[in-house]
Order: structure tokens, then sequence, then C-alpha cells
């Protein structure tokens, strides 16, 4: 297709560098500096898009953020984005666009017959229509017919790092006044960022005519802007504010190919110059493609240098329109001014210069069915028209302002919404505060920058901004349906229903009808509905109310909020320093909690068996580097330990090392661990792995809250070691190979005691503790030396154990895992560990809650082993099951079930109501509907009196 | 995105901080009624209006502080360390 209504010269775009892409399978073309809004309005594309209820035909009604119907499917390359917004896309070369939300095209859409029964679907039909025998029997097929793009699941954007940025002063909106405040801001001294959502810098004087300081508007913008940036300003373009939050932070979004970049600000001072959108106006289909904003019409004309039209209807019921038509009649277009008004000297003007103007008359609807034709008046004439521009007045942007909390009033005389109560920290100027004028709106702006003292106001010609005062509904309920919010199809009809029903509210009538709702936010549509809304109850619009305004002011992609923070930079892995070891080792290795470890050596089925018999009959070597080693020293850390620990840890002996439980302050079991200690005053607590990091501030929680902070200090110490846990009947003879330099005789070197050696030159610290219940050694070196410490015990004959294995091993053997065995309930006494509560008369956390009435009662979940009746693990979570009063009942569950290599059958731990005094007692277990039966047992399989640990 | 005061390190924004409960809640002794520990244990202020919270700089300093915070306002008065 030719670029027919291309002008030959002007616009800001680049005539040398034509772009090719494509729209629903048509090449066409278009320019560098297009957006791709105004490459399909050049190539005379008409419809883009097909409505979200009713499938209608749309086109063009804006030119920016305000434009609620130009989305599309876009592709190129690898990057693919279902729902890029028209206006707000750079045109680029390849560019393969399509329409959404049709079934076939956009120009050719077979559920367009939805629109014939549209008056059996108003507002809530779904609501009410969909509700036998429930909503989700219908959901899945009406929300393939709602809704717009398709994520394609394979797309990966790969977004840019979020970017941190303070400053004195934001200003948001880089038109004139924006310009002005950041140009006063810079002067006094002041460290200035400058955002603008457009992709240049001028805002309105980039298409409609003005002089400042001298030289043309848009002239202006640009030097100015040079100059900020030449000051050390900072002037970020294509980025728009999209939330502002607490202390002044405010939240950007740089637009970007994949998703752009977000940037967090944080102002002393925030200027708001955003300016003002204008709003259509309620007629008659007046959702046809061709009908277009008038103020988004000059902007295509002037910067893109597009003729949207050939035969202009402009509407209006203000002076502002008069100066698109001036416009589009130099251009060559033939322009009929329908006003609402009769006797402005606008009127005369623009009759002097050669465009009819029908005075004091009202469209009444748009005629044509797939486009706009003509429009027919209220009188009855008609006029014919490819373009019917429309001017329902305006509405200032000030949505960052009421998401600072401010409250907007009513201001009748301009018929709009403006700030209320200033905000602290906070100004509005420009259009966006209510300006009348160019003069006004640069004053107001050099005054806001400037935050006092001297300031200077640029000069320009006097152009005043004519507001056109509050919306005109009389036109809102003809024949044909008036549309309110093209994004989500709401007519005029739809609101006068809501309010039928009820729904007066203006919080109510968005949610009822979701006028308002969706991307564009109800840009266009808010103060529209909020009149209609007034008129159908008889109130002002100042007792009407608004709806509260929520980040983000813009659409933000996904990719752009997660930025860097995917995948594994999302949540790091902590790694063992020995993992190339254990990977060459032939280690699988999986995420436990945040550590990455090995799960078992080799892939094969019977690993885990092999391991366990390993560790029973000969020796075995654990990388065990992310248990815990928390240090706690000083005068009084046998104290803090004390209070924080549910075991009594000051009788501890030097040299000598004690399984301990920690508590919460609910009385619940918040981990358990070995503590060591080392001298009179330093212990290391070494708690679960996963348990590291709230184990420490647990501590440091009650250090602080108790002690005196120069008596006892904690420190995390853990990945400044590594621990290998040898372990088996044979680990004794391993250790003597590593040569530590430590006496090993039992006598000298007991079960639960430590010592100091050396390994490889360095300190080593090797204890006797045992999570096997074999005889075990855990030796511990600085963490350069895990794996040279791994593949010396090797040499020596250990061999390798993964952490499943471990789990089979200690679960023979009933040691529990704390979250494991464990929840939330589960008290000392429950796991029989009951002799503390009945001992200890001194304060420690989570005393008082082991003697309220729950804590006492009979009938608690106690720890038990199960002895399954058949050859096949229990299944974990399998609940124990009640018959008793011939109801069934859960009793408990199992927590952990493993084949045991040693004993030749399955074992089983469950915490079961009143299990301890239950031995002997055979129960029923569910899973799924499965049934299973187990003994109960004591929670020990394998050698109760400990012997093997001096084997 | 509010900005705190830590006593130790100065302004710094809140993803620094982490929110320990409220502050002015002496522990009770073992002797202590069930309904007293129970009001210790789980009963929160839930203030409207200025707040004394415990907060833990737990990306910076890793003190405890006394912070008031209006939860309406959301302005930060003074802070204290909760150990000084």
């Amino acid at each position: 297709m030719s670029t027919s209504r291309r002008l030959p010269a002007g616009g800001e775009i680049d005539r040398s560098r034509p772009l090719n892409f494509s729209f629903d399978g048509r090449a066409l073309s278009g320019y560098a500096g297009d957006t791709v809004a105004s490459a399909l309005l050049a190539s005379g594309v008409q419809v883009l898009a097909r409505s979200f209820k009713y499938h209608r035909p749309r086109g063009l009604l804006g030119v920016d953020h305000e434009e609620p119907n130009a989305i599309l499917d876009l592709r190129l390359g690898a990057r693919h984005d279902p729902n890029a917004r028209a206006t707000l896309e750079p045109l680029a070369e390849g560019l393969q666009l399509s329409s959404v939300h049709a079934l076939g095209t956009a120009g050719r859409d077979l559920l367009a017959v939805l629109d014939r029964g549209a008056r059996f679907i108003p507002a809530a039909f779904y609501y009410k229509t969909f509700m036998w025998p429930h909503w989700h029997v219908y959901e899945g097929m009406i929300r393939r017919l709602a809704g717009l793009g398709r994520v394609d699941a394979r797309s990966r954007a790969q977004a840019a790092p979020h970017r941190h940025l303070a400053v004195d002063l934001c200003v948001v909106g880089a038109g004139a006044a924006g310009l002005a405040a950041a140009r006063g801001a810079v002067a006094a001294g002041r460290s200035v960022l400058l955002v603008e959502q457009r992709t240049r810098v001028g805002g309105a004087l980039l298409w409609r005519d003005a002089t400042v300081e001298g030289e043309p508007g848009s002239r202006w913008a640009g030097r100015v802007a040079a100059g900020l940036e030449a000051a050390g300003a900072r002037v970020l373009a294509g980025t728009a504010a999209v939330g502002l939050y607490d202390h002044n932070a405010v939240v950007l979004h740089e637009r970007g190919p994949d998703g752009g970049r977000i940037w967090q600000v944080r102002a002393r001072e925030i200027v708001l110059t955003t300016g003002a959108i204008e709003r259509p106006l309620l007629f008659g289909d007046n959702d046809r493609p061709g009908v277009m904003l008038a103020d988004a019409a000059l902007e295509y004309l002037r910067r893109y240098a597009v003729v949207a039209g050939e035969r202009i209807v402009f509407a209006t019921g203000n002076d502002t329109t008069y100066v698109a038509a001036q416009a589009f009649a130099a251009a060559g277009a033939r322009c009929t001014i329908v006003d609402s008004r009769t006797g402005s000297p606008a009127q005369d003007a623009a009759r002097a210069a050669g465009i009819e103007v029908v005075a004091g008359a009202r469209v009444e609807r748009a005629l044509g069915r797939g486009r706009v034709e003509g429009a027919r008046l209220a009188s009855g004439a008609t006029l014919s028209a490819d373009l019917l521009a429309v001017s329902g007045g305006w509405t200032p942007l000030i949505h960052l302002y009421c998401q600072a909390r401010g409250r907007p009033r009513w201001d009748e005389e301009r018929g709009t919404l403006l700030p209320g109560e200033p905000v602290a920290g906070l100004r509005v100027a420009g259009a966006a505060g209510g300006a009348r004028s160019l003069a006004e709106a640069l004053a107001a702006g050099a005054h806001a920058g400037t935050g006092g003292g001297r300031v200077e106001i640029p000069d320009c010609d006097d152009r005043p901004f004519d507001w056109g005062g509050p919306p005109d509904t009389r036109m809102a309920f003809g024949e044909r349906r008036a549309w309110v919010d093209l994004q989500n199809d709401v007519t005029a009809k739809d609101v006068a229903l809501a309010v039928r029903e009820n729904f007066r509210a203006v919080e109510h009538l968005k949610r009822y009808t979701t006028l308002g709702m969706a991307s564009d936010q109800g840009r266009t549509s808010n103060v529209n509905g909020l009149a209609l809304l007034a008129e159908r109850t008889g109130r002002t619009l100042a007792q009407a109310g608004v709806t509260t305004f929520r980040p983000p002011f813009l659409p933000v992609s996904l990719a752009a909020v997660a930025g860097t923070q995917r995948g594994e930079l999302q949540a790091p892995l902590r790694r063992l320093p020995a993992e190339e070891v254990h990977r060459a080792e032939g280690a699988e290795l999986r995420e436990y909690g945040d550590t990455l470890r090995p799960a078992a050596y080799g892939t094969s089925h019977d690993a885990l068996l092999r391991e366990c018999r390993a560790a029973r009959e000969r020796c075995v070597i654990l990388d065990a580097s992310s248990l815990g080693k928390i240090e706690v020293q000083g005068p009084d850390a046998a104290a803090l330990l004390d209070f924080v620990f549910y075991t009594r840890l000051s009788n501890l002996a030097p040299g000598r090392l004690r399984y301990a439980l920690a508590l919460a302050e609910s009385g619940a079991i918040f981990d358990d661990g070995v503590v060591l200690r080392v001298a009179a005053e330093h212990f290391v607590v070494s708690c679960s792995s996963s348990h590291v990091r709230a184990m420490t501030a647990h501590l440091e929680e009650w250090r602080e809250d108790r002690f005196d902070l120069s008596r006892v200090f904690v420190h995390d110490a853990t990945p400044q070691w590594a621990t290998m846990a040898i372990s088996g009947p044979q680990s004794r003879r391993v250790l003597e190979a590593l040569a530590l330099g430590v006496d090993l005789d039992d006598a000298a070197f007991p079960h639960m005691s430590a010592h100091d050696g050396v390994f490889a030159g360095r300190r080593a610290r090797i204890a006797r503790v045992s999570f096997t219940g074999e005889r075990s050694y855990e030796v511990s070196v600085p963490a350069g030396l895990a794996a040279e410490l791994w593949r010396r015990a090797r040499a020596a004959g250990a061999e390798p154990l993964g952490v499943e294995a471990l789990g089979a091993l200690r679960c023979e053997k009933g040691f529990i895992l704390v979250g494991v065995e464990t929840d939330g309930e589960t008290m000392p006494h429950d796991i029989g560990m009951g002799r503390a509560r009945e001992t200890r008369t001194d304060a420690y956390l989570g005393d008082r809650s082991l003697f309220t009435p729950a804590a006492c009662r009979s009938g608690r979940r106690q720890l038990v082993g199960v002895a399954a009746a058949s050859a096949a693990p229990l299944p974990v979570g399998a609940h124990a099951l009640s018959r008793a009063g011939g109801r069934r009942r859960s009793v408990g569950w199992v927590t952990s079930s493993h084949p045991s290599a040693a004993l030749g059958r399955p074992v089983a731990l469950a915490m079961i109501e009143d299990g301890a005094s239950r031995h002997g007692e055979e129960l029923e277990f569910e899973h799924f509907g499965a049934m299973h039966r187990g003994t109960l047992v004591a929670p020990c399989f394998l050698d109760p009196s400990g012997a093997r640990l001096n084997v | 995105m509010q900005i705190f005061h830590c006593p130790f390190c100065g302004p710094r924004p809140d993803a620094e901080f982490h929110y320990a409960g409220d502050a002015d809640k002496p522990r009770p002794a073992r002797d202590c009624s069930d309904e007293e520990w129970a009001r210790y244990l789980l009963m929160r202020a839930n203030a409207r209006g200025v707040a004394r919270e415990l907060w833990v700089h737990r990306a910076g300093c890793g003190r405890w502080i006394v912070l008031a915070r209006d939860t309406v306002s959301h302005e930060i008065g003074g802070s204290e360390p909760l150990n000084p």
C-alpha cells in the first residue's frame, strides 16, 4: 500500500530511512521516527483491533498512552510481545504485527456477530447468567472469547537490571512547564532528573504552535533540554513515571526492547508537569474507526506528517480544537467545525480562514459501518467525513498526585478534576495543575522548580488554553449506543443500567461495569463515566466522587520488574567448597534448603542401599560443610545459650559436646543441633544446615534483648569451615591415616568430645559426634582445604555417602529432622525430650508455653517408629486412622520412611496421638485411598544401647 | 519504599530492615497466668497512628532498633537502639 496519507515534507520522521513491516500479513512501510500507530495510519490501515466484548472494529482514538484500542501482537526476531501498544512502540525494520482478539483478522473478524446480539449482553450479563450450576463451567469458554493477546510460553525476555538514583528534584513531564521547572532548579544549584514519557521532550510544544523566548516552541524545548544535560541534569525520554510511593520514591519504566528497564528514584522534591489529555465526546457509534481525538489528529499531522483525514468534521465545545482545524485546513483538508456553543470569537476567526463552522450544534451519531463515513447532527443534517475529530474537553493527568494520597477536587469552571490540597514534597504545575495558558504554565513550572527564591520565567506569545467545561452528556442516550470506555466496551447504557441496579457509588460502578479498568486505566473514560453517573443519580460531579488511582500509571512488563533477579540470581544457591570433587565422583546434586548438596553418588537404583551398607559395615565420608558453625563467645556466652536453648548448656565441660534443642517462644521446636564448648567462654553451635541464618538471627535477637552486648558475641562462621563427617566401624582407621596429630584412643577422645588437630599445616577441629549411629568423627578444616581432606579420606578407604542415604541411616536410629518429624506444634516432650521441662526452673525461651493447657493435655501427637506390615516402605504423609465411635479420623501421619539395608525391611517414623504409650498397637494407614498396615514401635530400630558408637 | 532512620547507619531504605514485632512488650515471668502469657505471645497492638516497632537492620549493621512509625501517614519518627 502506498503511503498516501503522508505529507511530502515536515514532521520528525526521517524519509531517507524507510522501514518495512507487516500487519496481518500485509507488507507495509513507514519511516524511522514513526511509531507503529503513525506508520499504520499513514499506510491507510483504519481497523487495527476488535473490541473486547462485542468485537466491533476499532481504529486509533489517541496518539499516546491514552490509546484504548490499538493493542497488537508484535514479533521481531526472538522478541514476542502479545500486548504491544501501537502508539508507544517505535517502528522497526521487519516488525511482524498482527491483530489480537479476533477470529481471523481485525479487518474480518468472524466473532463480529457478537455485536448483533449486543442488547442481550449488557454489563454484568455474565454475573447474572452463568450461575448454574457454577461459573467455572463456563469460565474457560468465556475467557477464550475475551482477553487480548496470547502469551508465548517459550518467549524469554531478558530485561535490564534496575537502576537507582537519588536527586534533589524529579520533574515528571518535559513539556513547557516541566522544562521551565527543571531549568529553574538547575539554576538554583539542585540536582535534577527530568522524565518524559514521549520519546522527545517538548510536550504539546511539539505539535501546537507557540513561540518561546523568540524561537519556535519545539526548538526551544530541544535547546533547554540540551542545556540541562550540559549543566549535569539527567533527561530520560521514552520513560514513564509509573508509580509514586512513600517518602518520595518514584518508580520509572524506561521503555526498550525486551521489556525495558526499571529506575528507582528517591527525590527530595517532585514536580508533576504531566499535562492534560483530551476526552472523547459521547454520541452514537462514537467508537467507529475514524473517530479520533482532535489533539491526537494534530499530533499525527505535526510530528509524523500524517493527514488522518481529507474531509474532516471537528466536533467540539471548546476553542482549543480550532487550533487543530486551522492546521488541517492549512494542510489542505476540508474542515467543518460542529460547535455546541454559539458566539465564540474563535468561530469568526475560523470562518475568516475559510473553515465552515456549524455553531450551536451537536453530533448525534457517527455514520458508516466499518469506518466513519460522516456524521449526523442532532438537527438531522448530515455531513460526510472520513475523519471525525472530537474534543469533549480536557482532563489533567494527576494520577501520581493521587497515588501520593492527594485528593482531587472538582473544578466546575474548567469542568474537570484538579489537584486539591497540596501534598508535602510534591508540586503540580502546567496543564496538570490547571494552567489556562502557555504563559501560566511556564510561570508555574519555573516557580515549582526553584522552590522559592529568584525565578526566571521564560517569555512566550500568549496561547490561551480552553479547558472546555464539564462533559456534555446530551447525546449519550440516543438510539445508537454511545461508548464511554472503549477498551472495556462499556456504553452509556451500561452506566445507566448499573445505576438502576443501585450500583451508585463510583467504586461499585467501576466494578460492576469494568468502566476505567485495564491497561489504559480509564484515561479517556473516567470523567465521562463520572458525568453520566452524576447525571443519572441526580448529583453534581463534585458529589459523585472519584475512583482510587493506583500504580502503575502505565503497564510495565513483568520482565522489567524482575530485571536480572530471575533464575539463579533471584534465589542464589549456596554451594559446597568441594562441589567439583563431588561432581567428579559422579554425585547427583540436589537443593537441600538453599544449598546444593550430593544426594547420592551414582544414579543407579541401589546407590542408596549401597551407601547405607558401607556406613554400617565399613566407613563413609559425608560432606557436612553446610552444617552450622555459629561462634558464641564472651563471659555471658553460657547464659545466652542457657536462655536460647531448651537443653541446659552452662554445665557442659570444655572440650565436650551436647545435643540440644532450641524452642520458639510458642514452645514449638525451633531447631536442634550439637553444641561444642571449646573453652569456658567459647561455644560453637552446629545447627541444621537450612536453619543457620535463622538460628544466628534467633541468638542475636535475644542477645540484643537481654544481654550486655559487650559480654557476649555471636558470629556465623559456617562458610569459613569445611566439615567432613567420617563414619562407620572402620572410621578410626581412616582418621589414623589422616594423621591429624590427635590421640584417637577412646579414653582420651570419647564420644561427644572434641580436639584440635592439624591438617595440611592448618588448624583442624575433630569432634566425635554421630548422625548415623556408628562411630563417627567430624573433621572441620579451613574451607579451602575441603577437596584435599575429601581426597585423602577417600584414599584412606572412606566411601562417599550422600544426603539421601544419611536420611535412611538416621531414620533407623530414630533421629529427628526438625521440620520433617516436627511441625509448628511439636514440643520437646512430644519427641521424648521432656526432662528439661520437668527439671529446669530458670528462664529459657518457650518455657511458659510448655505448661499451657494445650501443652499439657493428653492426645498430643508423639514420635513413634512404625514397622510396616509389608515389605514396601509406608508412604510418607500416610494418615493413621482411628475408627473409634464408628467415625474415621486421622490420629497422625508418617513423617519419614525408608528401606533399611541393615535390617532388610522398611523403617518409618510417625507422629501419632499418644503414640509413646501405644507401642505394639497395629494401625491402619491411608494414603490417597490406598490402605497400609503398620505396628507402632519405639522410635529406634537399630542399636538402642548405642554400642556401635564405640565399635 | 520508605526511608527508616537507623541510629547507627542513618537514613536507609526499608528493604534493608526486617520487622520483628511490637516494641515495649516485656516478657512475663514463668509464674504468669495463661491469659497473660497468651497476650504476650499472640496479641498485637495494631496501632492506628504512631506505633513503636522493633526492626532489625539485617542488610546493614545487624542491630535491633525501636522505630516510631505512623501507620497511617507513614511518617517516621525517632529511632533508638533496642539495647543501648
